[in-house]
């Protein structure tokens, strides 16, 4: 079966030349949860905004890859045909749900806005009732204005909105970031029922392994624009290959399990517009060597089901194990 | 339950709008009666009358009176629906601005929709491509038009396009040979019309533009936006339904603001352009120290302006569910 979304070698980049988005491959299949996780700054929702052909800053352009659904290539399509894909065939679902809805608008006009961009206004009363119900709100919230809902309602209104066009790939960035903790599980269990009752293609992009831990069943690991080991969320968690992805999962264990000194990453992600020669990952990482990791960027390889980006995945596998 | 608030809110800020109009008419009366200057000159005319007729005329109306009783006096016959008498005109003042509001009404209701209409469509065309070349023309237009001062605009316009090109009149409401019946009334009515309006417009439209312009431009890099945009909204329909919806507070308030302005400005464009309406007989008035009828004019301008700005609130209450 052909993948309904499938990325290959994409890049975003600035209009200075500077490249957020270097060289990411990934791809979705209907009715499978992917997850794409990194730290802010690593790329990962500009790879998802590339995939609507909207960025958050005008700044912002597909400087090159090809970004299928189902066969598609949206990067060589008109403006207009873009637009006519998004909310239609691509759903998203963002961060904050206080600051992504109209706060002059009921909640219903905005879950019925998609219908009306494509030409289906008449169907929009009777279908945003169906689709309340199916994000678990009364129907009667329809008529409500965003500040007199709760957070996790919100949410559950923005998924209504991507959802109405019955799209065939859901994108969630960070969905549920901006959530009480308790309100959380919530949202995360609606995504699962709604990939199976749906058949979904769900792109969720996430800071956190441990959402990703309940959802996935595979990931993407991004740093610096690249992606640097993905795998079967399994696979993943039981056997990481690359040191960044050690560091991301040696962060969820409790510090007397944790060793300090190969499994904490030191610094910050380094800014688009000074990435470090060879691997990116080296200047923090715990096992890099100026030879060949300083010198030369590593090759994302394949080992078994994924794929690692690392100069040293044998060691950094070893080591955690 | 919005209604029934919003109804609430009216009665409200009506019952605020009395004494807040009961404070114009004392203030205005007290102003006008502490400037130098003896009104009895005027009615008796300049040559030396005999003392005695003067004090008489002055207590015929009441001029002899302290001021607190002038303007108890005065309040009293205003809530009686009687602004007084004109000594320049010879005519009850009532009367007299009933006369002459249409005029000024037709002009400055003409100037505030034009601006507001145009301005807010150029502001937010400009706002859609920043630093574009309709953006820059815009903004230079906005500049030229607020710096500019109106009766010099009004005298420009004269000279071009009535005394130049002979396209427009420059003077008066209509033909001076008087009202055609029907439409060749209103077409004369219209040609009138346009060059003292457009004088009148131009600050406005240019506030109002700047004003969409950079309100359009703070909500068009909301996150709201973008969603709108994910579900495949078309650009007309993210520009109008949610952009200027949002950025539409920031412009009502100002054009509810002006609406006042606009009034005095048409005091200097009226005279320009020989307009008959009340803002030309305020000068006069001015000149003629028409007390009664200056005093009459200010309380119609001031209570057009507190209507507007109870007509602003209103409005921002049933653009913003958040308000109230």
């Amino acid at each position: 079966m052909s993948p309904v979304l499938d990325i290959r070698g994409l890049r975003v980049a600035l209009r200075d030349g500077t490249r957020l988005v270097d060289d990411v491959s990934l791809h979705v299949d209907a009715g499978e949860i992917v997850g794409l996780v990194g730290e802010s700054g690593s790329g990962k929702s500009m790879t998802a905004y590339a995939a609507l052909g909207l960025f958050p800053t005008p700044h912002a352009r597909i400087a090159g890859g090809e970004i299928r659904l189902d066969g598609t290539d949206l990067a060589s399509l008109t403006p207009a045909a873009w637009r006519a894909v998004r909310g239609a065939r691509i759903g998203m679902v963002f961060q904050d749900p206080s600051s992504f809805l109209d706060p002059l608008l009921p909640v219903g006009r905005q879950i019925a806005e998609a219908f009306y961009a494509h030409g289906q206004g008449r169907e929009a009363p009777a279908r945003v009732s169906a689709l309340l119900e199916q994000v678990e709100l009364p129907a009667s919230a329809a008529a409500r204005y965003p500040h007199e809902l709760s957070g996790g309602q919100k949410q559950r209104v923005l998924i209504a909105a991507a959802l109405a066009m019955r799209p065939a790939l859901l994108i969630a960035d960070e969905p549920t970031t901006a959530l009480d903790v308790s309100v959380q599980a919530g949202i995360l269990d609606l995504l699962k029922r709604l990939r199976a009752d749906l058949g979904l293609a769900v792109l969720l992009i996430t800071h956190d392994l441990g959402v990703i831990a309940q959802t996935c069943s595979r990931v993407y690991v991004m740093y610096a624009g690249q992606i640097v080991e993905s795998a079967p969320t399994a696979a993943l968690f039981r056997a990481p290959r690359h040191p960044y992805t050690l560091g991301l999962l040696a962060s969820l264990l409790s510090p007397a399990v944790r060793q300090e000194a190969l499994f904490s990453i030191p610094g910050t992600v380094p800014p688009a517009r000074a990435m470090p020669d060879g691997c990116r990952f080296h200047p923090r990482c715990p096992l890099s060597l100026p030879d060949p990791c300083a010198a030369r960027p590593p090759p994302l390889r394949a080992h078994g089901p994924g794929e690692d980006r690392c100069w040293r995945a044998d060691e950094a596998a070893t080591a955690w194990a | 339950m919005r209604a029934a608030a919003l109804g609430w809110f009216v009665l409200r800020r009506l019952l605020h709008a009395v004494p807040l109009l009961f404070c114009v008419v004392v203030l205005n009366y007290a102003l006008i009666a502490s400037t130098p200057g003896d009104p009895v000159t005027v009615l008796v005319g300049d040559f030396p009358a005999p003392a005695e007729y003067k004090t008489q005329v002055r207590h015929d109306y009441g001029l002899d009176q302290p001021i607190p009783v002038q303007v108890a006096r005065y309040v009293t016959r205003v809530l009686h629906g009687d602004l007084g008498y004109s000594f320049a005109n010879r005519q009850p003042v009532l009367s007299l601005i009933a006369g002459r509001l249409a005029a000024t009404l037709e002009l400055t209701a003409t100037a505030l929709g034009f601006s507001s209409l145009l301005g807010i469509a150029l502001g937010v065309l400009s706002a859609r491509r920043p630093d574009g070349v309709l953006d820059r023309a815009v903004r230079g237009l906005a500049t030229a038009g607020y710096a500019l001062p109106e009766f010099w605009v009004g005298q420009m316009l004269i000279l071009v396009f009535a005394i130049w090109l002979g396209w427009l009149p420059s003077q008066g409401a209509h033909a001076i040979r008087g009202v055609a019946p029907g439409w060749a009334g209103i077409a004369d009515g219209v040609r009138h019309l346009i060059l003292p309006a457009l004088a009148l417009s131009l600050r406005y439209l240019a506030l109002i533009a700047r004003i969409t312009r950079g309100a359009m431009l703070e909500v068009l890099g909301a996150d709201f936006i973008l969603a709108a945009r994910a579900r495949g909204a078309s650009e007309r329909a993210v520009l109008i339904g949610h952009a200027l919806r949002n950025a539409a507070a920031p412009v009502i308030t100002v054009i509810g603001f002006n609406l006042g302005f606009i009034l005095a400005g048409s005091a200097l464009i009226e005279t320009v352009f020989g307009w008959p309406g009340i803002g030309r007989l305020l000068f006069d008035s001015i000149g003629s120290r028409d007390y009664p009828t200056m005093m009459g004019i200010l309380l119609v301008v001031s209570a057009t302006v507190v209507a507007a700005n109870l007509a602003t609130d209103i409005l921002h209450r049933m653009l913003d569910p958040r308000v109230g």
